[in-house]
This record gives C-alpha cells, sequence and structure tokens, in this order.
C-alpha cells in the first residue's frame, strides 16, 4: 500500500485508451464501474478532442455483483459492436474488474463477433499508463501486422519507414510528428504508417510493408518495434530528435538505413537554438543548475540539451518511469548525479529542495514545487495538463523543437543583465525577498509541510553572527538559499562555530562556482 | 461525439422522442452506461470545507487518478486528501492490509500532524475485496484518541454517484454528532455543503427569524460538530442526502421537506418551511425575507431575457437537476427538454416537482448512448452535462454548460440567485460574443 499525493502515471487502461482514442475505427469495451468513466474528461477537457474517447464501460454496480457481471459484460460488446461499427474491438478490464475476473477475452470470444477482437491483460495493481499503452499498442500490432509476407520491393525504391509511439494525450506529440515528417520530407524517406495517432486497425496491417520503423516515444512503441525486428527484419531507429545533437543523430541514423544524403535535413535548417546559445548574452546561462525530472525519454534528452547545447550544469536527474531506469541511471552517471528513480512526487521535491537547483525541468507535479520555491522551471515531460495542449505549434523534437525548447527554457530565467544589476544593488526597496509576486503570498504561511526533514546538517548547523547573518541578506534571495547551505557546510566540516563574515567568504571562495 | 449510430435501436421504452412521455411519477429507468462521476469526487469540495480533516482514499491509482483528474486543474495547494494505493502484495496476501494501512495513516499523520478527524474513504476495490474500513477506522481511532478521530465512509462507484459520496460522508458524521440534554431548545440543522458565504447569509436570515439556535452540517471543523435528538429539526440544503435524513431521522430529528434553495422562489419557499416549523410569525417572515427576496429578483431579471423560451437539457450528474430544471422554468422562462438525474429521492424531490409544469420527460439514471440521441434529436439550445460530454457536444454546435459548476459555486439563496441566472446565461452571452466559428 502506497501513500500518494498526486500520481505522475494513471492506471494502464487510460494508457489502453489513449491508443484507442488516437486510432480510428477501433472502440475498447471496459469493464469498469462508472467512476472509471471520468477518463473520457482527459481528452475531451484536457486535450479538448472534439469526439468522445471511442470507449464503452460496462459501470457495473453493487447489485450486479451478486447477479452477472459477465453478461454485463457481454451486453455491453454486443452493443458498442452494433452502434459503432468498429474494424476492430479492444476489450479488458480496469482495476476493480480485474478483481470480478470475468475473462473480458473469453467472454468476447464467446460472443462470436463478425470482427477482431483483442484481448487486453493490463495488471492495474502492478503496472501503469505507460505500460498500459505500451502493451496495447503490442497486442494491436502483433494482432494486425502479424502473419504477413513482407512484399517484394524493387531494390531502387526508395525505403519507407513506419513512425511509431504518437498517442492521444500525449505530451506535445501531435507537433512533434509535424516537424519529425518534416525532416523525412526533407530527405526524402516516404512515410508508409503513422500508429497509433492516426491510423486504423486496417492501415496496422500495412506496417511490414516498411524498410524500418521510428520509435519516437519508446515508452510507447518500444515493445511493438522490437517484436517487428524480430518478425520482419525492420531495423528501429531509436535515437529520439529531441535537441540540436539528437536530431542531428537522429537524421544521420535515418538517412543511413534508408540509404539518402542527410544534408538536406540538417543544412540550412531553420534551428536557432545554437546561434542563440553562442550569442554572448547567453553568458549568463553558464553553469546554471538543472534539476530534471520525467518520463526517461525527455528527461535523459533534456539533460543532454541542458549541457552541451545551453551550457547548464544538471545537479540532479530522475525518472518516475521505472521499466526505462537503466538508460535514465547510464544518463545520471554520465551527468555525475545520481539517479532518482522514483514515482513517489515527495521523494522528488525532496530532492530538488536538497540540490538547490537554479532551473527546474520537470512535469506539472514539479513545477508546483518549483513555483513554491520560487525557482524558474519548465515542463518538458508528461503527465499532462491542459497547458500541455498550446493552441500554437509547440514541438520538442526536430530544429522547431530545438527552438521552442531555448525559449521555454531560458524565458523564466532572469535575463543577464538584470541578474548583474540586482546582485549590486541589492538592497533595492521594490525587489527583495520581502516583495514576494502577490500571488504567492499565501504560500508563505502553507508552505513547508511539505519540505523534507533536514538531513540532519540542519540541527547540527552552526550559528550565524549577527553581521554574518545580515552579509548573507546581501546575497540576492534566489541564490541565497545555496550560499547559505554552502556555508553551513563548510563551517561543520571545519567545525566553525559561530559562522562569522569571514566564515562566508571563506566558504564562497572554497566553492566558488 | 462517437460516430452516430448507423442502427436506431428499437429497444424498450427510453428511444429517442418516446422519452416525451415519462414524467416525475413515471420517469424513464436507465439502466445503461453511466457517465458520472463516482462519490470518491466529492472530497474535492468536502476537503475545503471542513478544514482539520484529512480524506484517505483506500483504493487504486484509477482512484488517484481520478482525484487529480478532476480536481487537479483546479488545486494549487497541497490537497487535504490521498489516495493510499492497494497493490499486487496486498491482493496476493503478502502484505496485510490493515497492517499496510496502519503504516500509510502513521506516514500521513507524522507529515499531517495538524489532522483531527482523519476520514477512511472506501473506493470500488476496497469493496470488491470486502476491506472492513469501519473496523480499521474503530482500531485507529483508538490508537490515535484522543488527538484525532477516524470514520470511514463509502466514495466508491459501485454504490455512490458524485455527490452521493456527500451523503455518506455526513451519514458518517451523524452518527458522530453528541446527543442532544433532554428538554434541548428547538434547534435546526442545515445539511449539505454550502460555501461560507451562503452559510453566513442565511444564519442572518434566520437569526432575523428569531430561530437562534441554528447549525451547519457539515460543520467547518470536525470538533464544532452540532448535536443532534428529537427536538431537532432539519432542513435539507441539497438534494442528494438521502441517507443523511434518515440518519438524521433516526437520531430522533424532523425533516422540514421544502424545495431546494435555489433561486428567489426556492429561498423563500425553503425558508418558509423552517419559519412554519419554528412558528414564525407572518409579518415576521415577510418583513426578513422581503429585502432579499427583491434583490434575488432584480438580479435574476437582468437574464431573463438571455434564458426565456430556451430548451434545455439536463444530463444525469448532481441530483440538483430537478432543482436547477425548476428554477429555470419557474424564474427564467426556460423550456425544459429532459431533466437527467443519477437518482430521484421520491420524497426529496417532491416540492420540486410539485412547481413543475407537467409533461417534463424525466430520466432517472443513464444509458448514455441513448441519451445522447435524445439530446441530438431535440437539439436543445443548452446541453447542461458532465466535462466528458461538454466539448464534443460544443463540437457538434450544441451550446453547453458543466454541470459540475454548480455544486462547485456559491448558487443557493437570495445573493446567489443571480449568479445562479448569470452561470446559466453565460453560455448565450458567450456565443453572442464570440465572432468566430468552429
Amino acid at each position: 500500500m502506497q501513500l500518494t499525493v498526486w500520481t505522475y502515471e494513471g492506471p494502464p487502461h487510460v494508457g489502453a485508451m489513449r491508443v484507442a482514442t488516437a486510432m480510428h475505427g477501433l472502440h475498447y469495451v471496459l469493464h469498469a464501474p462508472q467512476g472509471d468513466t471520468y477518463a473520457d474528461l482527459l481528452f475531451t477537457m484536457i486535450e479538448r478532442r472534439k469526439a468522445r474517447p471511442p470507449v464503452t464501460y460496462t459501470t457495473f454496480k453493487a447489485r450486479d455483483l451478486g447477479g452477472d457481471t459477465a453478461e454485463l459484460f457481454k451486453r455491453a460488446c454486443r452493443e458498442a459492436a452494433e452502434r459503432f461499427r468498429p474494424q476492430a474491438m479492444l476489450v479488458g478490464a480496469s482495476c476493480t474488474a480485474e478483481l470480478l475476473q470475468d475473462d473480458p477475452g473469453g467472454l468476447s470470444k464467446a460472443l462470436g463477433l463478425d470482427i477482431p477482437v483483442v484481448p487486453l491483460e493490463l495488471p492495474s495493481y502492478q503496472k501503469k499508463e505507460n505500460w498500459g499503452a505500451a502493451e496495447t499498442f503490442y497486442r494491436l500490432v502483433r494482432g494486425f501486422a502479424g502473419g504477413r509476407e513482407r512484399p517484394q520491393r524493387e531494390a531502387a525504391a526508395p525505403k519507407r519507414c513506419n513512425i511509431l509511439g504518437p498517442t492521444a494525450l500525449g505530451f506535445r506529440n501531435r507537433d512533434d510528428l509535424v516537424e519529425v515528417r518534416k525532416l523525412l520530407d526533407a530527405i526524402g524517406v516516404p512515410v508508409n504508417v503513422v500508429a497509433p495517432l492516426g491510423a486504423s486497425p486496417h492501415d496496422l496491417t500495412r506496417l511490414p510493408e516498411a524498410d524500418f520503423n521510428i520509435v519516437l516515444y519508446p515508452e510507447i512503441a518500444e515493445p511493438a518495434a522490437r517484436w517487428l525486428t524480430r518478425e520482419y527484419g525492420q531495423p528501429a531507429v531509436d535515437t529520439v530528435p529531441i535537441g540540436v545533437g539528437a536530431t542531428r543523430d537522429f537524421v544521420m541514423q535515418v538517412a543511413e538505413l534508408a540509404g539518402v544524403d542527410p544534408a538536406p535535413a540538417l543544412d540550412g535548417a531553420d534551428e536557432r537554438l545554437s546561434w542563440y546559445s553562442r550569442s554572448i548574452d547567453s553568458n549568463y546561462l553558464t553553469g546554471k543548475r538543472v534539476f530534471i525530472f520525467g518520463d526517461a525519454t525527455h528527461a535523459v534528452a533534456a539533460a543532454r540539451i541542458a549541457r552541451d547545447e545551453l551550457g547548464f550544469r544538471v545537479c540532479g536527474l530522475g525518472t518516475y518511469a521505472r521499466e526505462q531506469a537503466r538508460q535514465v541511471r547510464a544518463a545520471a552517471a554520465e551527468h555525475g548525479v545520481e539517479p532518482l528513480i522514483t514515482d513517489d512526487h515527495l521523494d522528488v521535491e525532496a530532492a530538488i529542495v536538497a540540490s538547490q537547483p537554479e532551473l527546474v525541468l520537470g512535469t506539472q507535479m514539479e513545477r508546483h514545487v518549483a513555483k513554491r520555491l520560487r525557482v524558474p522551471c519548465a515542463v518538458i515531460s508528461a503527465p499532462v495538463h491542459v497547458q500541455d495542449f498550446p493552441a500554437r505549434h509547440s514541438p520538442q523534437m526536430g530544429h522547431e523543437g530545438a527552438n521552442v525548447i531555448f525559449d521555454s527554457w531560458v524565458h523564466p530565467l532572469m535575463m543577464g543583465l538584470e541578474e548583474h544589476l540586482l546582485g549590486m544593488f541589492r538592497e533595492d526597496f521594490e525587489f527583495n525577498d520581502q516583495a514576494d509576486a502577490s500571488h504567492l503570498a499565501a504560500l508563505e504561511t502553507a508552505a513547508p509541510a511539505a519540505a523534507p526533514p533536514a538531513d540532519g546538517a540542519e540541527e547540527r548547523a552552526p550559528a550565524w553572527t549577527s553581521d554574518a547573518e545580515s552579509e548573507l541578506k546581501k546575497i540576492p534571495f534566489f541564490v541565497r538559499g545555496r550560499a547559505r547551505r554552502n556555508t553551513e557546510l563548510f563551517a561543520a566540516e571545519r567545525g566553525l562555530n559561530p559562522i562569522t563574515v569571514e566564515t562566508l567568504y571563506d566558504a564562497k571562495a572554497h566553492f566558488g562556482r | 461525439m462517437n460516430a452516430p449510430a448507423r442502427t436506431q435501436r428499437a429497444g424498450p421504452a427510453g428511444d429517442g422522442p418516446a422519452a416525451a412521455a415519462c414524467s416525475a411519477a413515471e420517469p424513464l429507468r436507465e439502466r445503461g452506461q453511466h457517465a458520472v462521476f463516482c462519490g470518491l469526487t466529492s472530497i474535492i469540495w468536502l476537503h475545503r470545507k471542513m478544514q482539520d480533516a484529512f480524506f484517505l482514499i483506500v483504493g487504486s491509482r484509477t482512484c488517484a487518478h481520478l482525484m487529480q483528474s478532476a480536481a487537479g486543474v483546479m488545486i494549487f495547494s497541497e490537497p487535504r486528501f490521498a489516495t493510499a494505493i492497494i497493490d499486487e502484495r496486498d491482493l496476493a496476501g503478502m502484505a496485510d492490509l490493515n497492517e499496510e494501512l496502519d503504516g500509510v495513516v502513521a506516514r500521513l499523520v507524522a507529515r499531517r500532524p495538524d489532522i483531527r478527524l482523519l476520514v477512511l474513504v472506501g473506493s470500488c476495490p476496497s469493496e470488491v475485496i470486502k476491506l472492513d474500513l469501519g473496523r480499521a477506522a474503530q482500531r485507529l481511532d483508538s490508537q490515535h484518541a484522543p488527538e484525532r478521530r477516524v470514520i470511514s465512509y463509502s466514495g466508491s462507484g459501485i454504490e455512490t454517484t458524485f455527490t452521493e459520496g456527500e451523503d455518506n460522508f455526513l451519514t458518517a458524521l451523524v452518527a458522530e454528532m453528541p446527543g442532544e440534554p433532554a428538554g434541548a431548545a428547538p434547534s435546526l440543522v442545515v445539511a449539505g455543503a454550502l460555501a461560507d458565504v451562503v452559510e453566513d447569509q442565511m444564519l442572518r436570515i434566520f437569526h432575523g427569524l428569531g430561530i437562534a439556535r441554528v447549525a451547519f452540517l457539515p460543520a467547518r471543523r470536525s470538533t464544532a460538530l452540532p448535536a443532534v435528538g428529537p427536538n431537532t429539526r432539519f432542513l435539507l440544503a441539497q438534494p442528494y442526502l438521502g441517507a443523511t435524513a434518515s440518519a438524521l431521522s433516526a437520531r430522533g430529528a424532523q425533516r422540514i421537506a421544502a424545495p431546494m434553495p435555489l433561486g428567489e422562489e426556492g429561498t423563500t419557499a425553503w425558508l418558509r418551511a423552517a419559519a412554519e416549523a419554528f412558528g414564525v410569525a407572518d409579518d415576521r417572515f415577510d418583513a426578513i425575507t422581503a429585502p432579499g427576496r427583491e434583490r434575488a429578483r432584480r438580479a435574476v431579471a437582468r437574464f431573463r431575457d438571455r434564458l426565456e423560451g430556451r430548451r434545455v437539457f439536463l444530463f444525469p450528474d448532481s441530483q440538483l437537476e430537478p432543482a436547477l430544471a425548476r428554477f429555470l422554468a419557474r424564474e427564467t422562462g426556460a423550456e425544459i427538454v429532459e431533466i437527467g438525474s443519477p437518482f430521484l429521492h421520491r420524497r426529496h424531490t417532491e416540492p420540486e416537482f410539485a412547481l413543475l409544469p407537467a409533461g417534463i420527460a424525466v430520466s432517472e439514471g443513464q444509458d448514455v448512448d441513448r441519451q445522447i440521441e435524445r439530446c441530438r434529436a431535440a437539439r436543445p439550445d443548452l446541453v447542461i452535462c458532465g466535462m466528458g460530454l461538454a466539448n464534443p457536444f460544443e463540437a457538434e454546435g450544441l451550446t453547453t454548460k458543466w454541470s459540475i459548476e454548480f455544486v462547485f459555486s456559491p448558487i443557493h439563496g437570495y445573493e446567489q440567485a443571480g449568479d445562479l441566472a448569470e452561470l446559466l446565461a453565460r453560455p448565450f452571452v458567450r456565443r453572442a460574443a464570440l465572432k468566430v466559428e468552429v
């Protein structure tokens, strides 16, 4: 049993809904109580989709439990097939129905419907949303692309790819797809099928006709892509084109598989991150400490961009996706930080406080934490929020994705000269730690119920002389916490007590920047 | 919306316009797919209403996800609710559920020592595995006494829809209410969560009427629950409190029947019922209520031209639907196409239906796809429906209003009558204002 205030991922059947809702001609019959119908609003309200998700819920009640919930399920299947006339159906159970053990797969088979039915076994008490989406997509791909002959193609015919992974309710999937298609167009690689977003079950039968697969979101598409490699020998492009370097790597990898020239997608691209980052005014970005948390794909990509493309320093890196923990561990080792693998947002909050970042790149959860700590923040990953479906084109992938990332990560930070001025004139009456943004006023009193227990250092913290305390106050408030901690650490290590102005400056010299 | 049905089913009574034949006495009873929140969702307002209470849902990841999806977009500070997520180890018997729950509660209390009332809330999975939260609450209650009370109720979606979660919570609170001393002076309990400002307004009116001993359930603090007994009379301020009313009656309290205090007419009838029960003289009643009535009428009149003659279809959501329909029909001149409600408490809704014009289609429960078809066929001017349905209707060109807003906004009483009319008129005001098309 786990105490949870907020969760990073929904249950696995919500993952299945993301796949079903992304596709056409597919209907999902979900054995579930009425409360589970809330999931519709994820799509119609958060993503603002114009159609209800293609999902029928059995909405069984307590009074049905004594009777025949299996019959209820069969009726729901029959009626959904008749009403919506899908090409194919998914059937499965949500967490409550899983306990009833009605076996939706077996029941739907017994109905003898005239359309293919793909049963889903999604263990709700064990797995989560992304796993559910990946498993659903894999089952669909196996079901519809399995047992087919790979057509013979002329050697001279251009090599084609499938794009696998974008779903409904995916973080910027809509816009990423546009950018990836642009890259492929530029080098003349035709797209065979995009799935699940916009595909029908019938389209899935054509997956074997491609020469290779692009795994856009490994969290969703990796199991399906691996199976396609095994079954049809289709290699997979596993570089996710988020960031300047990764986009270049992606184009090179695709060009090599397709046997085409990568140059048209790279030369003269409308990519401005590189120049903006090299631009002299970006000097102030150097070495800024960033804390990164999200799904594995976005977190690892963000770490590379932060270090190699913006000159930040990664001071924390983690993911809530245990399935992809290995790659995050590898990346964390490369950046010299401890990987944080947890789906407990309170642990993440504690890690953010401890690492004292100047910028947080995270999910909506970390955005709340950063707001409370008054640290700038940008959202880089699901779980999604209504704000993650902006009206404007706002990709993360490709050249334009890099531009969007530059803007959305850098704009929350204070500009360079402004930072200098504030450093020089610290006692400006209008800009100091007493003058908070008015919308944060309430947080002062409510605040750190969440603050993690100090790591012991706090209790053993040496006292400050009043001179040292007032000198500390001259440090701009947005870095003051770090200065305090560093000084206390420095003093504790050396047994200095109390902390004087001298200690403060000794510590400053010691830690430098 | 999903692709429209290709086959028009000739099902039992209730397809298409056939529904028009039903009435309050003989509503169309639907047992198909429901698209209504479960009772857990009530926690979204209850945890703000009672400030020293904490709601711990014992359920699944789905429960936690529901709470943050339904509430997450609105809540910025740390909520006073959480979910103890049952996992595989608990189900496989590898972990003792009660020990696990004790551990979760210990962690929670360490983090939030300010909790005075811990409420264990049952969910669909906890009900299906027959986890006895009542006993768990008793055990924890004795462990945590006297710092905090521990109680339980079920908000599970197999037993409750949306607002019925509050009904079950209040029922649990009734058991905690102290008994009134023998020979206690008559007192009034107003049951049903209301906005604080609304409570204050009503209290002023009751005091003006000379009804001095008035308490609200839920109270703002768990330690301030009113006493109850044979000299207690109670008024429902929300229509979904069937179990709460039974529990109060079982403790000897007497229900005062009245329509809900929505709009000028509803509020007056509601107050008058109380005034009659407490023997308030007519002239005093008129003197005290006249200014409010006048203000309410004036405020509603400002929106009448937006609403008069509009055809409104209400999907089932909070059980407030009959009262909303009565306000719409009688005070704004709207025409009601269908009143859907997840449940119709015969006796409690009687005063509403007595005021409504005859011949309005009424449905209880839901078969959402068929109801959507009825709605499409009727082409109403306004559809009041849940969040999952609204945007798809908008995309089809219908005008909608989120039904959940009537639960989340202060709409009761004289001073809010205009706000209620404004909420209902806003979709039309907005439609008229926008010069963009979809």
